[in-house]
């Protein structure tokens, strides 16, 4: 009598040979998963040795000057960051307006057809590598539209990069906030128009405050791209290498990201100085502290999104 | 029959009584507003691929096919990007050959084994976050680790600046994506797929290999082809692994090793490296060159996107 449920529970575990592929192929794929822990793992130490290494070696008082100069040894650390504040700034005055707008009219006006006639238009922006916009910025927007406004304007400029780098931000902003809008239920579009409320009156007085975290969410993120975005920047801010301190979009200057390419490929002669080159690793552990910092701040408002429904 | 629609006068005078006889000018205006933002998307990219025809049709007129299978030249009427468009294919075989398998892999760990504990949210936090690093920084993860550290391994005589090196970086680069996209592809799978095989005595490796990859496998497939097009235009990495950007040699009987752990070059690469370059010939050339890589990119993306259309379903 007490047989039976030994041999129910030995059935049920089934046999030997599944149960050892089952741990097997559940291992495999938890090494796989692990994995990702170690690449930022190593990009954590990889960054943070050889920026120590950096720091110890130079003259601290060479991190503010009146510019970015590896040649010269001179790292004025505020010309690079205003550079690329400038350039992200910029870039959100571009892409904030264009990528909210769209997402506002894909999620609450556009009928499922129109919504497929126009959605591919975002998706093949967002395929568009950004060396292309690179090149568009410096032979497009400079000439064709800062240069009329400004005529003083050389060939490269901060805000040619910027209006580049917001066009790629665009896509972004737009899919993540269109996202945050379409979540919102129903039932709360249904309330307002219940009650009388016209199309306009919904969408920014209903849809946008309740999803207001994913939208500000969107717009951390856009931030954070264009922060680390490179080729725009090096193709038409005009950072052949040195630049000097500058808060005028208007002039050719350098970011973060310009100035890590342009000492990796050596575009001014870094070989002078063996403190410039190992410069890149600690420009590159700022810019991973703050693109850090504003991925972890989007994922907050994410979170709370989620939260509410 | 009474519940279809009602004739247009009627709907109109019952919504000239509803308004309060007054037109929603202010709604319209916004209305046309929000399209206007995304005609202006379409706008740019319309100047953007019009301005790039235009400067490349004196190359791709006169030079035609020569321009695509000729070598890095420092002379404007003799550069081509065969090796780039070469260099661009290895590097991509090489994502498919690394980033493919593992980040499919910890997707299913994630997706279907994961249970809610400390590590796994901290495995999928990470990951998230990896997702939204700059492509600069890998860059310099790159240089550090796969050019110096394993230099031995991934290029003794190129000093590390080799195919492997620029390979297993966009691997790095992309393979976050690749998770996060497969993850939401399994996602998608209904879990009455899931629990009728299990009902059926189905081992967990069983029910993912037999029901959830089949299911979720057009999704899958979309979102890494779209990962593998975004890795074939990423510059800035390359920059910083040693992409070759002046002369190349392609010297002839190398073994297959020789060849991966030899100096190489990128589209993409070639692309900035010509922007930089003064002169018309040269903007004329780049300009080509960005047609060359976005047909391919482009064409990738369509695939994708006829994919995904025609395999998409709703639950």
């Amino acid at each position: 009598m007490d047989k039976a449920p030994t041999s129910a529970g030995v059935l049920l575990r089934g046999s030997a040979r599944r149960r050892r592929k089952e741990r097997l192929v559940g291992g495999i794929f938890f090494g796989a998963a692990a994995f990702g822990l170690v690449i930022s793992l190593a990009i954590v130490l990889a960054l943070i040795g050889e920026a120590i290494l950096w720091l110890t070696k130079v003259d601290l008082a060479m991190l503010w000057g009146d510019g970015w100069f590896p040649r010269q040894d001179e790292f004025d650390i505020l010309t690079i960051f205003a550079g690329t504040m400038m350039v992200a700034v910029i870039a959100m005055l571009v892409a904030t307006p264009i990528g909210l707008g769209a997402a506002m009219f894909l999620s609450e006006y556009a009928r499922p057809r129109t919504r497929r006639v126009l959605k591919p238009i975002l998706e093949v922006l967002a395929g568009i590598p950004s060396v292309v916009l690179g090149y568009f910025a410096l032979n497009v927007i400079n000439p064709g539209l800062v240069q009329r406004l400004f005529s003083s304007v050389g060939a490269f400029s901060l805000a040619a990069a910027g209006i580049g780098v917001g066009i790629l931000t665009v896509p972004l902003i737009a899919s993540v906030a269109e996202d945050a809008m379409y979540a919102v239920p129903g039932s709360l579009r249904e309330a307002a128009y219940g009650i009388g409320a016209r199309r306009r009156t919904v969408t920014t007085k209903v849809v946008f405050p309740a999803a207001v975290s994913g939208i500000v969410a969107s717009l951390i993120l856009g931030f954070s791209r264009a922060v680390g975005e490179t080729m725009v920047v090096a193709i038409a801010a005009g950072a052949t290498g040195g630049a000097l301190r500058t808060f005028n979009p208007l002039d050719r200057g350098q970011t973060m990201t310009g100035a890590i390419s342009s000492l990796a490929i050596g575009s001014d002669q870094v070989q002078g100085s063996s403190l410039a080159f190992p410069a890149l690793y600690f420009v590159g552990l700022l810019l991973f502290a703050i693109t850090l910092a504003l991925n972890i701040a989007s994922e907050r408002f994410v979170r709370r999104v989620r939260q509410t429904y | 029959m009474a519940a279809t629609a009602p004739p247009v006068a009627i709907r109109s005078s019952v919504e000239l009584a509803l308004t309060g006889r007054r037109a929603d000018v202010r709604g319209r205006l916004f209305q046309v507003a929000l399209l206007l933002t995304l005609l202006l998307s379409l706008l740019f990219l319309v100047v953007l691929l019009w301005v790039t025809l235009v400067d490349a049709w004196p190359v791709l007129s006169e030079r035609g096919w020569n321009f695509v299978s000729s070598n890095l030249s420092s002379i404007e009427s003799r550069a081509g990007v065969r090796q780039g468009v070469v260099g661009s294919f290895v590097l991509i075989g090489f994502v498919g050959l690394t980033a493919l398998p593992i980040g499919i892999g910890a997707a299913i760990y994630l997706q279907e084994y994961a249970r809610d504990s400390a590590l796994n949210r901290l495995l999928i936090a990470n990951i998230r976050n990896l997702a939204g690093v700059p492509s600069i920084v890998f860059g310099i993860l790159g240089l550090v680790v796969f050019v110096q550290t394993f230099r031995s391994f991934t290029g003794p005589s190129s000093s590390g600046r080799s195919y492997i090196s620029g390979g297993l970086t966009l691997s790095v680069l992309v393979m976050p994506i690749i998770i996060l996209v497969t993850m939401e592809a399994l996602r998608a799978v209904p879990k009455s797929i899931r629990e009728a095989a299990y009902g059926v005595g189905a081992t967990r490796w069983e029910v993912i290999r037999s029901h959830v990859l089949p299911y979720a496998a057009p999704g899958i497939f979309t979102g890494t082809i779209l990962s593998l097009a975004r890795a074939f235009g990423e510059t800035a990495p390359l920059l910083l692994v040693g992409a070759v950007t002046g002369f190349l040699s392609t010297p002839g009987h190398q073994g297959v090793l020789e060849i991966f752990q030899g100096p190489y070059t990128a589209l993409p690469t070639e692309i900035y490296a010509w922007a930089k370059l003064p002169g018309e010939e040269w903007r004329a050339n780049t300009a080509a060159a960005i047609v060359v890589m976005l047909v391919a990119i482009l064409a990738v993306n369509a695939v994708a996107i006829v994919l995904r259309n025609r395999y998409e379903r709703k639950w």
